[in-house]
């Protein structure tokens, strides 16, 4: 049977108990802001989404944009480099297999990011053995498709998230 | 602990205290401007809030009216969705303004506004503003009313209220109220709220001036109340989220400080009455 | 209960560190169950803890608005606002900062003020009260800087006003002539001052940290005061720190956080000044130049001497006379409590102190009563402070009758309890 004494100290325990959960709460509320405010601000995220007037970029040209801080190479392809990217579908020496047409929206445009998977070079447009883009830092090959075919890079160059707002301008993020 | 409390001492500084509450209240001996009424506005008060259509009628009147000499460089478009606007609406807003910019050959030309972007600036710089405005410079209007606030304890003048005063308080003919020898400088007009009651800007606001998006007659009142209202926004826009984190805050508080003063009770109770103290020992 | 234990770990993990590097048994020894205090502290001993808090807080909260503020003359006012419209809670971090250290001049005013009433920078703590006051001056330093670092009308006149004070050194011969240009780095405030003032605003707290441990460090050689201002001489007289002022102190944190809180939340601009809304100007000087309200007693000292040299002087011996208190005051009772005539001057300290602020934030013209005007009454008010410490405290401590000691803290307590 309890005694006096011992409801007494369940009382006394259940009050520290919620004396310190109370404190545990202010302090995760205190911390939270703390953390949070190196998040990106407002102004960081108002500029995580650019828009491109694709009409400025001639056939068979390229445009680099800055878009987070990083570059993302936009192509206007010609109808013998889709050809060629095509077919190159089928090649022996991808590295990292991929389809064309799985890179691509409309086949003329070409928006990926400008970054080097290898290491983070930005690769020189127009160089290389395959017609496409060439790293000078390692010497990794990309072709008309964005896909590495020799050299150290493991991956092709990413395909960054954007979509047509109509047919002249692409929204990237 | 009641007992100790010393009462001269209390009140002695009750007094000190009160001293130098009333000083801030005071304004300068020798100040002519008149002080400006009380407006309500939802935004006063520990449970203010927003009053998104007053805030959106502001804007169209900084827009239409203001803007021509008013800059408002610190606040972005993208923050208009405070006041009420959706992205699209955002989007069409920016695009109406044009920003410099360098062209592909390293020539100046102009782009299209973005939601990103700040409210551009009427004039270049500052010698341009004021050699189109008879010497005086516009003020920006990004932080301008908590730049008119006085708080005091007993008396405070809020922002808001001296832009409504300012807006409405013009005269036409230096009244008899003003002080003796008062001389209106030429291209200067009588306000009768403004330091020194001689203000370069001309009155803003007539009657009907702007046709209000949802209908709400145009007077100069509504227009200086309207305009008033988004230049606390631009100044204070976080102030409703401050106000309903302070809510939360305070809630949480004085139940924490009420399980602290039991806990405190708790572990002192056998020391404070001295039970723990064998007096043959002391 | 009176020897002060020592920690004793069981767990083997925890003794292998404690053997190598004894933290937990310092914790334990100053703050916690091993570290005893007088069992009966009052509320007024709560405002040194609530001290330490406020310099955490101004620390954290500090390094936080660093990462986000730009010190250039161009772009500081804007990183402020970029801080408190952009940056996710940045509203609230800059407004507990700002409020935060005006709170942290409350808190040190009562507890200096503490100190008066209750002797506690009589013998063995002299260098303790040193220290205190140390620390109040770096933190004059400390808050001077931070003001001037938003570069509103305020921070930028009041920080030319202030400077140029130090041009009343200029006959000390070969650095007087070039002391405010040196302080300036330049031939008025500008840029390098902006900067200079940020580098050391950053690393004067980290100063006070230091000053704050010898503070702390120095009190626990003799353990605090008490109301009675007697020694803990006996077994019953001293009770441990940890659980009953860990709780106290908690417990005062926590009302003192609702009213921090209330500032923070609902009138954040209330301490400030609205000139401060606007960016700095050289060429346009503010209707009043007023610094903020914890100087306002040493502006008022400082505009009523009409000699700018003696002005300046005064205005830093009116805190350096600080440090000769325990001298100046020769009773051989610690606490006022048992020195009524004492009591009554000091309350008239207190009031003649708050009234000397009011007076700092008024145009010295301005007339208050009859013909006298804020000068008049600022060189009364100032006759009586410095009095208070050079002629009021060495007769009155020397002559006043004073009221009968109780024996012992213990006795005491038994006395109040029977009473109660």
């Amino acid at each position: 049977m309890a005694t006096h004494d011992d409801v007494v100290e369940e009382r006394r325990n259940f009050l520290y108990l919620a004396t310190g959960a109370a404190g545990a709460v202010a302090v995760g509320g205190a911390v939270w802001p703390l953390v949070d405010q190196m998040n990106p601000s407002k102004d960081v995220l108002a500029l995580s989404s650019i828009e491109i007037d694709l009409t400025k970029i001639a056939e068979g040209q390229s445009a680099v944009f800055l878009w987070r801080g990083n570059p993302v190479f936009v192509r206007h392809r010609t109808a013998d480099e889709i050809a060629e990217a095509a077919a190159d579908d089928a090649a022996e020496d991808l590295i990292d297999p991929e389809n064309d047409a799985d890179r691509v929206q409309k086949p003329e445009w070409l928006v990926m990011s400008g970054v080097c998977t290898h290491l983070g070079c930005v690769p020189l447009d127009q160089k290389g053995e395959f017609g496409g883009w060439y790293c000078p830092c390692h010497g990794s090959h990309y072709d008309i498709s964005g896909r590495i075919r020799k050299g150290p890079a493991p991956l092709n160059l990413p395909i960054v998230d954007y979509v047509f707002l109509d047919d002249a301008t692409i929204q990237i993020g | 602990m009641m007992k100790n409390i010393n009462v001269k001492g209390l009140m002695a500084t009750v007094v000190g205290a009160t001293m130098l509450v009333a000083a801030s209240n005071a304004n300068a001996a020798d100040s002519t401007a008149m002080h400006p009424e009380r407006n309500e506005y939802t935004s006063a008060g520990i449970f203010g809030k927003w009053d998104i259509p007053s805030l959106q009628r502001g804007f169209q009147v900084y827009q239409e009216v203001c803007a021509a000499c008013h800059s408002m460089d610190l606040v972005a478009f993208r923050t208009l969705s405070d006041i009420g606007y959706n992205e699209d609406e955002i989007k069409a807003i920016a695009i109406e303004y044009e920003y410099e910019t360098i062209d592909g050959d390293g020539e100046e030309t102009f782009r299209p506004g973005i939601p990103a972007d700040y409210f551009p600036a009427p004039f270049a710089n500052e010698a341009a503003a004021r050699s189109a405005n008879n010497g005086a410079l516009p003020p920006d209007f990004s932080t301008l009313v908590k730049a008119r606030e006085h708080l005091g304890f007993f008396s405070s003048t809020y922002g808001e209220d001296y832009i409504v005063a300012l807006m409405t308080g013009y005269e036409e003919d230096v009244p008899a109220s003003a002080p003796e020898g008062f001389e209106l400088p030429e291209g200067s007009y009588y306000n009768h709220y403004f330091e020194g009651n001689a203000i370069a800007m001309a009155p803003p606001l007539f009657d009907e001036m702007v046709e209000y998006a949802d209908g709400t007659p145009a007077t100069m009142h509504q227009m200086a109340y309207d305009v008033a209202n988004f230049m606390a926004w631009a100044s204070d826009p976080t102030m409703q989220e401050r106000k309903q984190m302070g809510l939360k805050v305070m809630l949480f508080m004085f139940f924490f400080v009420i399980l602290l003063y039991f806990t405190n009770k708790r572990v002192w109770a056998k020391v404070k009455k001295g039970e723990d103290i064998d007096p043959s020992k002391i | 209960m009176a020897s002060d234990k020592k920690f004793e770990p069981t767990n083997p993990t925890v003794k292998w560190v404690e053997d190598r590097l004894p933290m937990m048994g310092l914790i334990y020894s100053s703050l916690g169950a091993g570290y005893n205090a007088p069992r009966n502290l009052n509320y007024w001993w709560n405002f040194g803890s609530l001290a330490l808090f406020m310099l955490v807080v101004q620390i954290v909260t500090g390094i936080i608005l660093v990462m986000h503020y730009v010190p250039h003359v161009d772009m500081a006012f804007d990183s402020v606002q970029h801080i408190r419209r952009d940056v996710n809670y940045g509203w609230l971090v800059q407004a507990v900062h700002a409020n935060g250290a005006s709170m942290f001049f409350i808190v040190v005013y009562i507890h200096i003020l503490r100190g008066f009433y209750f002797g506690s920078y009589k013998a063995p703590r002299e260098i303790l009260w040193f220290l205190g006051i140390i620390i109040y001056l770096l933190m004059m330093a400390t808050g001077f800087m931070g003001y001037v670092l938003p570069w509103g009308q305020m921070s930028f006149w009041g920080a030319k006003v202030i400077t140029s004070l130090f041009g009343a050194f200029d006959f000390v011969p070969f650095i007087g002539d070039g002391i405010v240009e040196w302080l300036w780095g330049g031939f008025a405030v500008g840029q390098p001052t902006l900067n200079r003032f940020f580098s050391l605003h950053y690393l004067l707290p980290f100063v006070l940290v230091g000053v704050v441990i010898l503070h702390v460090w120095a009190l626990h050689i003799p353990g605090s005061t008490n109301p009675l201002g007697i020694d803990a001489k006996g077994p019953y007289d001293k009770i441990p720190f940890h659980p009953y002022y860990t709780a106290k102190d908690a417990f005062g944190l926590g009302v003192f956080i609702i009213f921090f809180a209330g500032f923070v939340f609902y009138i954040p601009d209330f301490l400030g000044h609205p000139d401060n809304y606007i960016k700095a100007n050289p060429l346009v000087t503010p209707a009043h130049i007023v610094p903020e309200w914890y100087y306002l007693p040493f502006y008022a000292i400082l505009r009523a001497i009409p000699n700018e040299l003696i002005g300046v002087v005064a205005m830093f011996a009116s805190i350096l006379i600080l440090f000769a208190m325990p001298w100046l005051d020769g009773s051989r009772i610690r606490s006022m409590r048992f020195r009524p005539l004492s009591q009554f001057f000091f309350w008239i300290f207190v009031v003649n102190g708050l009234f000397l602020g009011f007076l700092g934030q008024k145009a010295p013209d301005d007339i208050l009563l009859a013909s006298f005007d804020v000068t008049d009454f600022s060189r009364v008010s100032l006759t009586y402070y410095f009095g208070y410490f050079l002629v009021v405290m060495p007769l009155v401590s020397r002559m006043e009758t004073t009221k009968p000691i109780p024996t012992s803290i213990a006795a005491a307590v038994l006395e109040a309890n029977k009473k109660g």
